[in-house]
C-alpha cells in the first residue's frame, strides 16, 4: 500500500519578519452558546511552483470541505477576494481581507519535486491581529508526499488549521471502516469496507460470502476486530487490512460477538454466549488468554473499556430493561453513583432502553444508543450517569462510535420505516449532523485512530 | 403460524377443487339499464369427485412433511424469550417428529425483530434458540442432536417495517440439518 510509503516532512519555511501584536488571537471554540456562528475563514487556491495546478486546486478543495465539515468555519467565497497576488513569502494586505470578514487565512503554495514528489507549504494568518500563527511554534508548514498520495496532504493540512484553531486534537487524517449492505432485506449480504474519513477511497475488505457485523479499530491502525459467520459459527475475528487476512480470536464453545479493542491495543474485549448467557470477556492479543469479566445470568454484552483501562462499560439487562453499567476490569466492587458498593454500577436511569455504550477517548463520556417510544437516539452521559445528551433522533439512529479527538461521532442511520442504513456523524454540541457518502447502504461505522 | 400453515393447506385444497369443477365461475353483470331477460338455462355446477387424493401430503420423515404437518417456527412476544402453551404445542409436535426419526439433527436459530441494536440482539436470538432447545431436550430429544445458532436481526423472514413483520421476525427456527429420508 503506497500510503505506508508516506512521508511527510515538516520543516521551517522561508523566514519573513513577522511583527509581534497585542491584540486577541483567533481562537475558535468548538462549544459555542446558542447563537453559535461559524468562524469565516479564506482558503485561496494555491500558489503553482509547477505543471499540475489540476492537482494543486483539488487538495485545497479537500482542506475547504474537511473544515467546512467541522460546522465550526464557514468557507469565504475566492469570488469575493480581493487580493488577488498573495504569495507565501510575503505578508497579505490585511485590510483587503478585513473587508471581506474574514477571521482568518490560509496561503500556500503547491510545487512539484525533481524527485517526482509534490510538496504542499502553507501559512495561517490572523487578519485582525496582523500576524501569522504558527503551528508547532513555526511560522508555517511544509509536507511532501508521492502524487498518489495527495488527498492525505489535504487531511494533515486541515487538521493542521483545525488544530490550530480550535485547540482540539486533529481528526481529518483518519479512515473509517463500515459494513456495506447490498441486495433485498431478506436476502442482505455484508461485506466489510473501508474509506478516508470523507468518504473518498472506498474499497471493499471481504467479499460477502459470510455475513459479518459490528467491525472495531485497534488503536494501531491496520487491524480490525469483527464478527462473522464464517463456516456458520459466528465468532469474533482479527482482520489485517493490509494483508486481509483473517484469524480467529480465541477457542470458546459458545458464540462470540460485540468486540472492541481496549484503548492500548493489547486486548480485545467482548462477549461470549454460552447455553443462552452472554457475558463479558477479555483477551491478551500477544499471551491469547483470556479473562472473563462477568458471571450473570442476565444478558451482558458490547462492553468498551475506559481509555485508563480500569473500568469497563456495558449493556446488561440484569434490571429487566437493557441498561448501561460500569465495573472495575479486575472486577473488584465500586462505589456506586447511585449509592453503595457493587461490581457493576447501572448509571442510566432515565426512561427508554440503553444500549452500544462506547467511551469516549478523553475518558469523561459514554456514547449510547437510545430507544424509547418507537424512536432511537444517540447520546452522551458522564460516566456517573450525570449529564445525559441526547444527540440526534430517527427511526433508528444506532452504533456510535468515536472520532479520534472525542469531538464528533459516527453512527447509522434508517430515517424512516422500510429507508437502508446510512452513515451519519455529528459533533458533540448535536448542531452539526452530516451524512457520510457511501457507495452502498451503510451501518457499523468506526472510526480509526489518527494515520501515521 | 400453524394456524396460518393450516389456512394456507386449505386454501390449497380449494384452489385445487376449484380447477377440477367445471366452471363454477360466477359472472356479476353490472346494473343493466333495461330489463335483460336471458333465455339461456344457466349450466348448473357440476361436482366432480376426485377418484385420487387431489393434495398428495409430503412424505413422511421430508423435510417437507416437518414444515408442513409439524412447524419449523415458534414466535416470541416483544424483548421475551418465553415459550408460551401456543409455542409448547409446536415443540411437542417437534420432539414427536424427532423421535420418530432419530437420525435428524436439528439447528435451531434465534431471531430478533428490527427495533433492537444489533449487539443486545445477538444475545437476545442466543437465549431464544436456547430456551427452544431446553424445551426440546425437556421432551426427551437428545441435546447432541441439537445445536443453536443467534442471527440477531440479521434474518428476517417478513421485510415489512411494522408490528405485524416484527411479530413473524421474533421466532425461533427449527432448522433440519441431516438426517432425513429427503
Amino acid at each position: 500500500m503506497t500510503r505506508l510509503l508516506f512521508a511527510l516532512v515538516l520543516a521551517l519555511t522561508t523566514a519573513v519578519s513577522f511583527a509581534p501584536s497585542a491584540s486577541a488571537e483567533l481562537k475558535v471554540l468548538v462549544e459555542g452558546p446558542g447563537n453559535f456562528k461559524p468562524t469565516p475563514l479564506a482558503i485561496p487556491d494555491l500558489e503553482v511552483r509547477g505543471t499540475n495546478s489540476d492537482l494543486a486546486r483539488q487538495i485545497v478543495e479537500v482542506v475547504r470541505a474537511d473544515l467546512e465539515s467541522t460546522g465550526l468555519f464557514e468557507m469565504q467565497n475566492p469570488a469575493s477576494f480581493i487580493q488577488k497576488d498573495l504569495s507565501i513569502d510575503v505578508q497579505p494586505r490585511f485590510a483587503d481581507w478585513k473587508i471581506i470578514k474574514t477571521d482568518g487565512l490560509v496561503v500556500g503554495a503547491f510545487e512539484e519535486l525533481p524527485d517526482g514528489k509534490i510538496a504542499v507549504s502553507f501559512r495561517m494568518w490572523d487578519v485582525y491581529a496582523g500576524e501569522v500563527m504558527r503551528i508547532n511554534g513555526q511560522p508555517g508548514r511544509r509536507l511532501t508526499t508521492t502524487p498518489d498520495n495527495w488527498r492525505r496532504i489535504a487531511h494533515k493540512i486541515a487538521d493542521s488549521i483545525y488544530t490550530r484553531l480550535t485547540g482540539e486534537d486533529p481528526y481529518f487524517d483518519t479512515r473509517i471502516v463500515y459494513i456495506a449492505e447490498t441486495g433485498p432485506k431478506l436476502n442482505r449480504v455484508k461485506r466489510l469496507a473501508i474509506m478516508d474519513s470523507d468518504g473518498a477511497n472506498q474499497q471493499y475488505l471481504t467479499p460477502g460470502t459470510n455475513t459479518v457485523l459490528t467491525p472495531r479499530f485497534s488503536p494501531s491502525a491496520q487491524e480490525i476486530t469483527y464478527m462473522s459467520y464464517e463456516g456458520g459459527r459466528p465468532r469474533v475475528y482479527l482482520f489485517n487490512i493490509e494483508t486481509g487476512r483473517q484469524e480467529l480470536l480465541g477457542n470458546f464453545p459458545g458464540m462470540t460477538f460485540a468486540p472492541r479493542f481496549s484503548r492500548d491495543g493489547e486486548s480485545v474485549l467482548m462477549t461470549q454466549a454460552e447455553h443462552g448467557n452472554s457475558d463479558l470477556y477479555i483477551m491478551n492479543l500477544q499471551t491469547r488468554q483470556s479473562r472473563r469479566l462477568t458471571d450473570h445470568p442476565a444478558i451482558d454484552t458490547s462492553p468498551s473499556m475506559s481509555p485508563d483501562g480500569r473500568s469497563v462499560v456495558f449493556t446488561s439487562d440484569r434490571g429487566g430493561s437493557p441498561q448501561l453499567y460500569v465495573m472495575n476490569t479486575d472486577g473488584s466492587p465500586r462505589t456506586c453513583p447511585s449509592g453503595g458498593r457493587d461490581v457493576a454500577c447501572r448509571i442510566t436511569f432515565n426512561k427508554g432502553q440503553y444500549s452500544t455504550p462506547v467511551w469516549s477517548p478523553r475518558g469523561d463520556l459514554v456514547a449510547f444508543t437510545k430507544q424509547l417510544g418507537g424512536k432511537f437516539y444517540i447520546g452522551v452521559i458522564g460516566t456517573d450517569g450525570t449529564g445525559e445528551r441526547l444527540l440526534t433522533e430517527a427511526y433508528l439512529d444506532e452504533g456510535p462510535d468515536w472520532s479520534p479527538n472525542g469531538r464528533v461521532i459516527v453512527y447509522f442511520r434508517e430515517s424512516r420505516p422500510g429507508a437502508g442504513p446510512q452513515l451519519w456523524s455529528v459533533d458533540l454540541s448535536g448542531r452539526n449532523e452530516r451524512r457520510l457518502q457511501t457507495q452502498t447502504e451503510a451501518s457499523d461505522p468506526a472510526w480509526s485512530p489518527l494515520l501515521q | 403460524m400453524q394456524s396460518y400453515l393450516k389456512i394456507s393447506a386449505a386454501a390449497a385444497v380449494l384452489i385445487t377443487l376449484g380447477a377440477c369443477a367445471s366452471k363454477p365461475v360466477p359472472v356479476e353483470e353490472p346494473a343493466a339499464p333495461v330489463e335483460v331477460v336471458d333465455t339461456t338455462p344457466a349450466p348448473a355446477p357440476v361436482v366432480e369427485e376426485p377418484t385420487a387424493p387431489v393434495v398428495q401430503g409430503p412424505a413422511p420423515g421430508s423435510l417437507e412433511d416437518f414444515r408442513v404437518n409439524v412447524g419449523e417456527r415458534v414466535y416470541f412476544d416483544l424483548n421475551e424469550y418465553r415459550i408460551d402453551p401456543q409455542d409448547q404445542a409446536v415443540l411437542k409436535l417437534q420432539a414427536a417428529w424427532l423421535s420418530s426419526y432419530p437420525a435428524v439433527r436439528i439447528l435451531v436459530a434465534g431471531n430478533c425483530d428490527e427495533r433492537g441494536t444489533r449487539e443486545y440482539n445477538l444475545a437476545l436470538g442466543e437465549r431464544r434458540a436456547s430456551v427452544v432447545k431446553d424445551y426440546l431436550v425437556s421432551l426427551g430429544v437428545d441435546p447432541s442432536r441439537v445445536d443453536t445458532i443467534s442471527y440477531g436481526k440479521e434474518r428476517p423472514i417478513a421485510a415489512g417495517s411494522d408490528e405485524a413483520s416484527w411479530a413473524m421476525n421474533r421466532n425461533g427456527f427449527t432448522q433440519i440439518v441431516s438426517g432425513t429420508n429427503s
